[in-house]
């Protein structure tokens, strides 16, 4: 058995060590939002947070996340209140919405770490993200305008991260 | 599956299936739909009692929830937003309580256009205009006459406002839910008016899109998140090369994984059926197989090349001629030619393809992302040995599409009910990346030889265009439909059609056989003709000392719409004004799927070859827009797609094995590679058509006569190589 925090609740599973954490969230815990899109880290549609930190779920064992905090995109509001989320909405960002999980969750570390990222820090932070629709700009304009609305609230709103 | 699946329509082109549709829009939709909307309908609609179902794609329940049954695939191009809004303008309901359903495959629900259930060619706009406005109509007019009737007053004396029907003069509202169950009762209207567009208050208007919220959350349901009880799930080995067969199987390693339940041999390779994905993967990775490789173990896309060109020395069939293109040419007082050339390219959707089937004795259910409803319950019931009427499909979200989920051979539905039949438990069947890429159904690889002739001022009298490629349409089902005297008119689509004034114009076609399967890919013939004749356009305008922008307008004379969006798409980029040292500037047109689109793009090359995109303005002319935002998304989301292709990505195959394995070697656009995008709407008046794939086409010449513009170099094979362009001066003018 693997116990780790799975968005502010424990979980067990007995799937092998090995097994990618991705599957083990999808099918195992059957929480769909995290994407299936390479396999390899190479797009980031299933990207989550490993104590905070953005992680390609699909190439970490799920030995690493013993006794961890996982966040996945269900986990950041119960309503789709967090600003990244809010701004999201606002900016009509995805068109078939595959990739937007991760996308979001790259874009909640980002600006985690950098409440007022530039376009060169969202470049940087975003790139490892592929969206197949085209939808870079309104990614982009909506985390500027995350970063807004946090400045705004002026409080973290990673509700479920620990 | 045979031409009867495509109607009536078999002789006429696609493109003339759009001209036939906006001409006779008007009536010809509602004719042919409202003897449909009877009880079978309603049945349709599963209407629990007290709801009101008045057809097939609308569904009021006494809690007020509006359900509009939506007959096209939402792969990211909106039309779960665009079709309600159709709805609701005639409707009049509250927009915050429209719920949208994937509809059931049913003829109800076929397209207006091409006669079955499906999603693509940029027509769901065309298909469902009319009849979405018609479908919302009769169903206000019926809760309006049940209001009236309630309340004993004339209909007309009743209006209608957010949900409520009101009448006035008595001070009484009456909400859609409380009405829907008197409603129900009523016949259908034989007569159904709609508003003059003038009267518009949401078609027209920038909309927020009604499944964001479900994309940000993690809820929305694609074919990969499908789970139904006692599934297990299936990962296939397919041969190296196509067309190969399995010639043996060592699975004993496989079978040592726990949870692996089976390995099976289907007709398209080896199937590993485990209770869990990674169970499957794992032990597939751990299949000893031997192939015996057939006829296309030779196949190689380098000696393809080399034979288009040859190939395109000689003229093919021809797909359209004007005047005496020989003859002038010899005449001219200057000529050029040149050779275009572009790859194979994957869809590469984000969500590999995947389906979930639920086959059972005497009944078959399907669960995935598809873009050809009707197409696949044919498919999958001649697998299952059953009726059409006993499949069930379940239409989820695609995780894109671009044409790869509309399969002419139902190629991912077939083997999933083929890895069913052995499983004998409810499967998903899961594509890996390296599945999709490998997998086939590619854009073909194209050849464009073309020659021009100049007169003495520059202009050109005459132009002949020599394709090579394979067909699309050829051995499938769409032949007789899209084959007409040896030429597919998906493979000519973009340059027998160019809207040039040139006198003396010859385009022809060869088709090669080869055995690549291959499919139509966003903006299917445009993706390679809106290439190749936009940028050898820009040599003409170069051979002939002509400003790009200047010939353009000149040859565009007679096609007012085309000059629209290249006026304003020249006016919003400064066309002729100085840029900083190293960017240029690079314009092109396309006309496709009805639709007319400009682009100006800004470009620089490094010193080591790297080409950077500054900026691209984008114009285009849709006819009337549903939903501005929508147009804008899917014009900027074309445009990446069209980069990426101009780019970065080509499938290549030695040996007959396709050498690209996953995004490290068949690489997507990324953020920080992402310009900024500007797109800019003609308004019209005029009936609307597609959005989804016209913006592709002018992106790869626009940007190849930018950097011909910045380095003197042209660019005459996609993707663009880093290494063509190295050490290049940074500047010529």
């Amino acid at each position: 058995m693997t116990s780790f925090t799975l968005n502010g609740k424990s979980v067990s599973v007995d799937d092998d060590p090995s097994t990618p954490l991705l599957w083990v969230i999808r099918d195992s815990l059957g929480l769909t939002g995290t994407k299936f899109g390479c396999g390899m880290a190479l797009c980031g549609a299933c990207t989550v947070h490993l104590d905070g930190i953005a992680i390609r779920s699909c190439v970490a064992p799920l030995s690493r996340v013993a006794g961890k905090h996982v966040t996945t995109i269900e986990g950041l509001s119960t309503d789709n209140s967090h600003p990244v989320q809010r701004a999201w909405i606002e900016i009509d960002v995805p068109q078939c919405g595959y990739c937007q999980s991760g996308q979001i969750m790259s874009a909640v570390v980002l600006l985690k770490d950098k409440p007022k990222p530039t376009d060169q820090d969202i470049d940087e932070a975003m790139s490892g993200n592929i969206c197949r629709c085209g939808t870079y700009q309104r990614v982009r304009r909506a985390i500027h305008r995350a970063a807004e609305i946090s400045a705004g609230a002026g409080h973290s709103h990673e509700k479920a991260a620990s | 599956m045979t031409s009867a699946l495509l109607g009536k329509k078999e002789n006429v082109g696609r493109r003339e299936f759009l001209k036939t549709s906006a001409a006779a829009a008007g009536c010809l939709c509602i004719a042919a739909y409202v003897p449909e909307l009877g009880a079978g309908a309603r049945e349709l609609a599963a209407a629990p009692p007290a709801t009101f179902a008045p057809n097939a794609f609308l569904r009021i329940a006494p809690d007020e929830t509006v359900t509009v049954i939506v007959n096209h695939s939402e792969m990211g191009q909106g039309v779960y937003t665009s079709l309600p809004m159709l709805l609701n303008e005639e409707l009049e309901a509250d927009w915050s309580k429209i719920k949208v359903e994937a509809a059931p495959v049913d003829p109800s629900y076929n397209h207006t256009i091409y006669g079955v259930q499906m999603t693509g060619g940029s027509s769901t706009t065309p298909s469902e205009w009319e009849r979405f406005r018609k479908m919302g109509a009769m169903a206000r007019i019926m809760l309006v006459e049940a209001a009236a009737s309630k309340w004993n007053v004339p209909p007309a004396s009743c209006k209608v406002a957010k949900g409520f029907v009101v009448h006035a003069e008595s001070a009484r509202k009456a909400s859609y839910g409380s009405l829907a169950e008197a409603a129900s009762q009523l016949k259908p209207p034989g007569n159904v008016p709609l508003k003059d567009p003038a009267e518009f208050t949401l078609v027209g208007k920038p909309t927020r899109r009604l499944d964001t919220p479900s994309k940000i959350n993690g809820t929305a349901q694609f074919g990969l998140d499908v789970k139904i009880p006692g599934m297990l799930f299936a990962v296939v080995a397919r041969p190296p090369v196509f067309g190969g067969k399995v010639s043996s199987i060592d699975s004993a390693d496989t079978m040592k994984i726990a949870g692996v339940r089976a390995v099976e041999q289907i007709p398209s390779g080896v199937a590993v059926i485990a209770e869990r994905y990674w169970a499957a993967k794992v032990g597939r990775d751990k299949l000893k197989l031997t192939w015996d490789d057939g006829e296309n173990a030779g196949l190689s896309t380098s000696k393809m090349t080399e034979e288009f060109s040859r190939t395109s020395s000689r003229p093919g069939n021809i797909a359209r001629k004007n005047g005496d293109p020989q003859g002038a040419l010899s005449t001219a007082a200057k000529t050029i030619s040149a050779e275009y050339d572009v790859p194979y390219l994957a869809h590469a959707m984000m969500e590999p393809l995947n389906c979930v089937v639920d086959l059972r004795a005497d009944s078959c259910e399907l669960w995935t992302g598809t873009q050809f409803e009707t197409v696949d319950r044919a498919a999958a019931a001649r697998v299952a040995g059953l009726p059409p009427e006993k499949v069930k499909v379940n239409t989820t979200l695609l995780g894109g599409g671009f044409g790869r989920r509309a399969n002419p051979a139902s190629d991912f539905i077939v083997e999933a009910v083929q890895v069913a039949k052995v499983a004998q438990a409810p499967v998903k069947v899961v594509w890996t990346r390296e599945d999709d890429l490998a997998g086939g159904w590619y854009r073909p690889k194209w050849h464009d030889r073309f020659a021009a002739g100049l007169d003495a001022e520059g202009n050109p009298v005459a132009w002949t265009h020599t394709i090579v490629g394979q067909s699309i349409a050829a051995g499938t089902p769409f032949e007789p439909l899209m084959v007409k005297n040896g030429v597919d008119s998906t493979s000519v689509e973009g340059a027998a059609d160019i809207l040039y004034g040139i006198p003396n114009l010859q385009v022809d076609l060869h088709t090669p056989k080869i055995g690549v399967p291959v499919q139509w890919w966003r903006s299917v013939g445009h993706s390679h003709t809106g290439f190749s004749v936009e940028a050898f356009f820009d040599e003409v305008a170069h051979a002939g000392k002509k400003d790009p922008y200047e010939l353009r307008r000149k040859l565009l004379a007679k096609e007012p719409r085309m000059l629209g969006v290249l006026n304003l798409a020249a006016e919003k980029a400064n066309w002729g004004k100085p840029l900083p040292k190293g960017v240029a500037r690079g314009i092109a047109t396309h006309f496709s799927f009805e639709t007319y689109v400009a682009q100006v793009i800004e470009a620089s090359v490094e010193k080591n070859g790297n080409v950077k995109v500054h900026r691209v303005v984008c114009a285009v002319d849709c006819g009337r827009v549903i939903n501005p935002d929508i147009v804008k998304a899917q014009m900027e989301g074309g445009i990446v797609f069209g980069l990426t292709a101009a780019l970065k990505t080509e499938i290549t195959l030695e040996n007959g094995r396709v050498q690209q394995k996953n995004f490290h070697d068949y690489q997507m656009l990324r953020m920080f590679e992402s310009p900024v995008i500007e797109v800019h709407i003609v308004p019209s008046d005029v009936s609307p058509t597609g959005v989804g794939e016209p913006s592709v086409p002018p992106v790869a010449p626009a940007l190849s006569n930018a950097i011909f513009a910045a380095t003197g170099k042209r660019i005459r094979s996609l993707p663009i190589r880093t290494s063509d362009l190295a050490q290049s001066d940074e500047v010529k003018s």
